[in-house]
């Protein structure tokens, strides 16, 4: 089992490495940066508009929930490219968040928030919060099968 | 992100331009709700609207609730394909009333 984790870590192509601070006016360039990354990886103009939009609300989420007031944090973003499948991680180095608390609203309910979360869940194939390297922030993990 | 208003005959024109994203929705948001205030028809014409994201699409709905509240007529023309699939994704494309133009848009409310 560990042999096999090792070879597909080994196998990954990392598109994107980028660490910036979590601030809302960095967030154009993260997308640019997504964008090309994921072409890249293979993805037609449709599924780099959605990873763009997935990774761009994750990285609201983490302005806003995770550090929130504080405005000195910063986000790395890595998007690796295995076989069909594009990763992309998140990271922050906020207080931990429990994922109970990050759900997607009903939209039948219409008013103004809470998409986020969901554009997110609706792009992605998965989308799902991992235990942190040396237990620090938070780690989102998203997952698109490219077609 | 830019906007300009104009006032046209049947309604309030306020077209957006650019990325309409958490660094500038809170600049939209109340820049439509100062154009519903204004108790006319609001278009909001978004066909140079590069990317909009969830707090864009937040302004769009609290300005539509308050102008249903006042009894006014507010829609989205001239939809770009970015920020339709946005719209797609809050099923919100069946909510608004979308003109494929301005000047449809501007007939209508006349």
């Amino acid at each position: 089992m560990a042999e096999t984790q090792m070879t597909v870590v080994a196998d990954d192509q990392v598109l994107l490495r980028l660490r910036v601070p979590a601030r809302a006016e960095r967030l154009k360039e993260v997308r640019g940066a997504v964008g090309e990354a994921a072409g890249r990886c293979g993805c037609g103009d449709e599924a780099v508009r959605e990873v763009v939009i997935a990774v761009d609300e994750a990285c609201q989420n983490i302005i806003r929930h995770a550090y929130g007031e504080k405005t000195d944090g910063d986000v790395v973003v890595e998007i690796r490219c295995h076989d069909d499948t594009m990763i992309v991680d998140l990271r922050d180095f906020a207080e931990k968040v429990d994922p109970a608390t990050i759900k997607p609203r009903e939209l039948d309910d219409l008013r103004p928030g809470g998409l986020g979360t969901h554009f997110m869940r609706e792009v992605m194939d998965s989308v799902e919060y991992l235990a942190p390297p040396q237990g620090r922030g938070n780690l989102l993990r998203m997952v698109k099968r490219i077609s | 992100m830019e906007h300009n208003i104009r006032e046209e005959a049947s309604a309030v024109v306020v077209a957006f331009e650019g990325d309409v994203d958490l660094e500038s929705s809170r600049r939209a948001r109340e820049v439509l709700l100062e154009c519903v205030g204004r108790k006319r028809a609001v278009l909001v014409d978004l066909s140079q609207v590069t990317y909009i994201d969830s707090s864009g699409v937040a302004a769009l709905v609290e300005s539509f609730q308050s102008a249903r509240k006042g009894g006014t007529t507010f829609a989205l023309v001239a939809v770009s394909d970015a920020t339709l699939k946005v719209l797609q994704l809050a099923r919100l494309d069946k909510v608004f009333t979308i003109f494929a133009s301005v000047d449809d848009g501007l007939a209508e409310a006349g």
